[in-house]
């Protein structure tokens, strides 16, 4: 069948390109679009423009770009796992403390125990993913609120933390586990001003991106789907490479590719595939816009809520990790208000508070708003307070702004 | 002073696409007890929201004239500062509240320095209480009595408004007997104290012990209204189904097969209540190429049937069996179901059908999401495709499958619901109210789609309180009333006085 067949059905006016005429009101309608769905892309470029004015360029040297990846990399991890429960319209408070809980039995793995780097890496996890049974039992299968049963969780864990610690800090961890936290990818090939290593990364990755949205592109015209205008088109992918690679070179010339950064690349590239291609990631849409209509197509909702309970445990063990092994030490205090940070990722990110919208790279993003608020208030000297209640008003407009659009749009 | 309380004058109020109330005048005399009685749809509920400012003055045209003076009603306050209380029949009361706190719900009775009096408030409710015959302490929670009293305490509740007009909204459907008699008494007494009721109701027997007066009311129109006297059921009756049936059903030549789907001594219970039998003993069957109808009144039983039979998503101490072509099947889950090939459209789209803020295509694809995936990725390309076919073949009308569905007309949803179930390839659809809150048009399109999936072999059931709808569209029609089927028509023998009165034939007492 081609797109050919679907006359009657009167199109509304943009959608399909009519010739010259309408080509401009097309491309505006595409622009639009883009803007609208991109809006938080734009906020970030803002923010990102305003702090380097505001500190003479210092938020964008080479050596501040790569802390801000190192730095916002545990909070980073955990928003892809919460935008996920957010999705589904669940919440979870404990990750902050699963972490700290995950983080202090890594250091008896490691440290007090001397088991190998990779052992106590799995075995953290592990402990990540029976947090994450335990806490997903009760949410899914006794029909617990999972604000309650997080709440819960973030008191057991955070006190599970405390007693494995047992009143004292571990520390001084294997050099392969510190790597997680702050080690770097570079001089592989020898050392250069720009390293090559890191440049041939990125390189390899501007190349991935563009085929793949050149084959999206193609594979959708092909079925006759809308495709935006061929201009805009390489202008977007231009601008991306231009991104992409400056950002490259910044850390291509302090220490190369941060190991954190490496674990988000990947966790990115697989969790956007599940969000977007796979039936579990369908499911937990369909779950978070209307649970009663999920159930009556014949989803498992329990299922799916606990495996993503389940997944949630996981990532939280792993921010955990690279948490302790940036300080090199498992502390009692470790991970305190890294929920606080992950959920109001997740919401500037575009996420709905009702649930069944959201992305895991608008999640990204806001966690990275919220890493450039942090940072930029920071190198301007401004107090921890003030940071506090700048973040709180962030949150607070990007909730309002999507609230907003939602009633404009005369959406339910 | 006139002899009546109310006039409302030429009311017309349209909805979107849909003409609700055409022109229709009501009188009620001062002191009676007035019926409406109709079919579901046919307009009953909307002309009472607009008496009782639901819908304010402004978005109906006509009069209403309440005690001698044209009133406009903004909101249900100022009608209820008129002395006009509606109960609905989804009562208003708050579970956890005490009966007391009920009763003066924004409506507190307060003493000095405006806080709440609670001894007067108690004093005042048993009061009330006594005055509508309900033997409870006013301290105890809403949710501690039954459903009778809870309606025994909306009527004291709408007392303590001083109320001159009464509206119960179909007041006796979730009682039992006793208590139905209870609540009928109760409306003669105040009849004798001066209060005016309206009365919306099905059940022709309650209609001829208390009513005064009966106004018929049929696709939006006031058919005519009867005194007293003048009333019998077949009158009723006519009044209520006495339409043209020409034309508005596409023609269907059936071609029956083997049975498909037979359902054995189906019986369920109520989920919370799990002594009250909702769903007795149902005995159906529906053949290849057989549009089957269910016939029966809102709260029969006919959705908890569905919904019980189709992955036990409704009801508790669910028993019975399901044979498919033959060979006994389970269906305790919705998947199970699905994969014995039973698909179950359900009467209320958007709360149980349809993923409002998402788009067409996807929730088209919501329940076979497995046909699309290849390698454990889903096609999204060819989702779109499969989707763009539906729009076609069902004439969705919406400017792309990328459109969200909550913003698509009711008919519009109601084919995406339809569209979700055909790409799941089900043999047996259970379509349950399949148009309801659709115009006219859009009907006529979902009838030519069921006779479509008949014509390809499928077994079609159909739920529906439209009785020209059903005698309109199926080969043969089972009735049911309170859980029980009633009786098995084919469609030749099949009349509407025949099913209403089937519709609504009580348990032997």
């Amino acid at each position: 069948m081609s797109n050919e067949t679907t006359p009657q059905a009167d199109p509304a006016p943009g959608f399909h390109s009519n010739p010259s005429s309408n080509k401009a009101a097309s491309w505006l309608t595409h622009l639009l679009a883009d803007l609208g769905k991109n809006g938080i892309f734009i906020a970030l470029v803002v923010v990102v423009v305003l702090f380097t004015i505001l500190t003479d360029g210092i938020l964008l040297r080479p050596q501040n770009i790569s802390n801000l990846i190192v730095q916002n990399g545990y909070i980073l991890v955990l928003a892809v796992g919460m935008v996920m429960v957010i999705i589904a319209g669940h919440i979870d408070l404990s990750v902050g403390s699963v972490a700290a809980f995950v983080g202090a039995c890594s250091g008896v793995f490691a440290v007090t125990w001397g088991l190998p780097w990779w052992l106590s890496i799995i075995l953290s996890l592990g402990i990540g993913a029976l947090v994450g049974v335990w806490q997903g039992f009760w949410i899914a299968y006794v029909g617990i609120p999972a604000f309650i049963v997080t709440l819960a969780g973030m008191l057991i864990f955070r006190g599970l933390a405390l007693a494995v610690l047992g009143n004292a800090n571990i520390g001084s961890f294997p050099a392969e586990y510190r790597a997680l936290g702050n080690g770097f990818l570079t001089d592989l090939f020898g050392e250069f001003e720009y390293d090559p290593f890191t440049l041939g990364i990125a390189g390899i990755a501007i190349l991935a991106l563009i085929v793949q949205q050149v084959r999206t592109r193609v594979a959708r015209s092909k079925y006759g789907q809308d495709v935006e205008p061929m201009v805009w088109f390489v202008l977007k992918l231009v601008l991306i490479t231009a991104a992409v690679g400056s950002f490259a070179l910044a850390l291509a010339s302090y220490k190369g590719i941060p190991v954190t950064l490496i674990v988000l690349a990947v966790l990115v590239l697989i969790y956007g595939i599940i969000m977007n291609r796979t039936i579990f990631g369908r499911h937990i849409y369909a779950i978070g816009g209307n649970r009663h209509a999920a159930e009556l197509s014949g989803i498992k909702t329990r299922k799916v809520d606990f495996y993503l309970f389940v997944n949630m445990g996981i990532l939280a063990a792993l921010a955990g990790l690279i948490f302790t092994a940036r300080l090199n030490l498992a502390g009692p205090k470790a991970g305190d208000g890294f929920e606080l940070e992950a959920i109001s990722a997740a919401f500037i990110g575009g996420a709905a508070v009702t649930g069944g919208v959201g992305t895991i790279g608008g999640a990204i993003i806001g966690g990275l708003i919220i890493g450039v608020l942090n940072n930029g208030m920071s190198i301007l000297g401004i107090g921890i307070e003030w940071q506090q209640a700048v973040k709180g008003l962030v949150l607070l407009f990007a909730v309002a702004f999507d609230v907003y659009n939602k009633r404009r749009s005369g959406g339910h | 002073m006139t002899t009546n309380i109310l006039e409302m004058r030429t009311i017309t109020k349209t909805f979107p696409g849909v003409k609700a109330l055409a022109n229709v005048s009501l009188s009620v005399a001062r002191g009676d007890v007035h019926a409406i009685c109709g079919e579901n749809g046919a307009g009953k509920s909307t002309l009472m929201k607009v008496l009782s400012g639901v819908y304010p003055h402004g978005t109906y045209t006509g009069d209403i004239v309440f005690e001698d003076e044209v009133v406009e009603f903004r909101d249900i306050r100022d009608s209820e500062a008129k002395g006009i209380v509606i109960i609905h029949q989804e009562l208003a009361l708050s579970p956890y509240l005490s009966i007391a706190e009920n009763i003066f719900l924004n409506n507190e009775q307060r003493g000095p320095l405006g806080l709440i009096d609670w001894n007067k408030t108690n004093l005042e409710a048993a009061k009330l209480l006594a005055r509508v015959g309900l033997r409870e302490t006013p301290t105890t929670r809403i949710m501690d009595i039954g459903v009778g009293k809870q309606q025994l305490v909306e009527i004291a509740k709408a007392l303590s408004k001083r109320v001159k007009l009464l509206i119960l909204d179909e007041p006796t459907a979730a009682l039992n007997d006793e208590d139905s008699d209870h609540l009928l008494n109760l409306i003669l007494h105040l009849k004798g104290q001066g209060i005016t009721s309206i009365i919306i109701s099905h059940k022709l027997n309650e209609i001829k012990k208390v009513s005064d007066s009966v106004t018929v009311i049929r696709d939006g129109r006031a058919i005519e209204t009867m005194a007293k006297l003048e009333v019998t059921e077949d009158r009723i009756i006519k009044d209520m189904v006495g339409r043209d049936l020409e034309h508005r059903y596409p023609d269907h030549t059936p071609n029956i097969g083997e049975e498909i789907l037979r359902v054995e001594d189906w019986t369920a219970h109520h989920p919370q209540d799990v002594t009250r039998v909702v769903v007795n003993n149902v005995n159906l069957s529906v053949r290849a190429g057989e549009i089957v109808g269910i016939a029966g009144l809102m709260g029969a039983g006919r959705t908890e049937f569905a919904m019980s039979l189709f992955g036990r998503r409704y009801g508790s101490r669910i028993s019975g069996r399901v044979f498919k072509h033959g060979t006994e099947i389970k269906t305790r889950t919705v998947s199970e179901a699905i994969e014995h090939g039973i698909a179950y459209v359900t009467e209320d789209r958007k709360t149980f059908g349809l993923n409002l803020i998402d788009d067409i295509k996807r929730n088209i694809s919501m329940a076979s999401l497995g046909k699309l995936t290849r390698r454990g990725l889903v096609n999204d390309n060819e989702e779109y495709k499969i989707a763009n076919e539906y729009r076609t073949s069902m004439n969705i009308k919406a400017p792309s499958v990328l459109a969200k569905v909550g913003k698509l007309s009711g008919g519009n949803q109601q084919k995406v619901v339809l569209s979700k179930w055909i790409y799941s390839d089900p043999d047996v659809l259970i379509l349950d109210e399949p148009t309801r809150g659709i115009d006219v048009g859009a009907k006529y399109e979902i009838y030519t789609i069921i006779n479509k999936l008949a014509a390809a072999g499928k077994g079609v059931i159909v739920i529906s309180s439209e009785l020209p709808e059903l005698l309109g569209i199926c080969d043969r029609i089972y009735t049911i009333s309170e859980g029980r089927i009633t009786g098995e028509f084919p469609i030749e023998e099949a009349s509407p006085e025949l099913l209403i009165k089937h519709m609504t034939m009580e348990k032997a007492r």
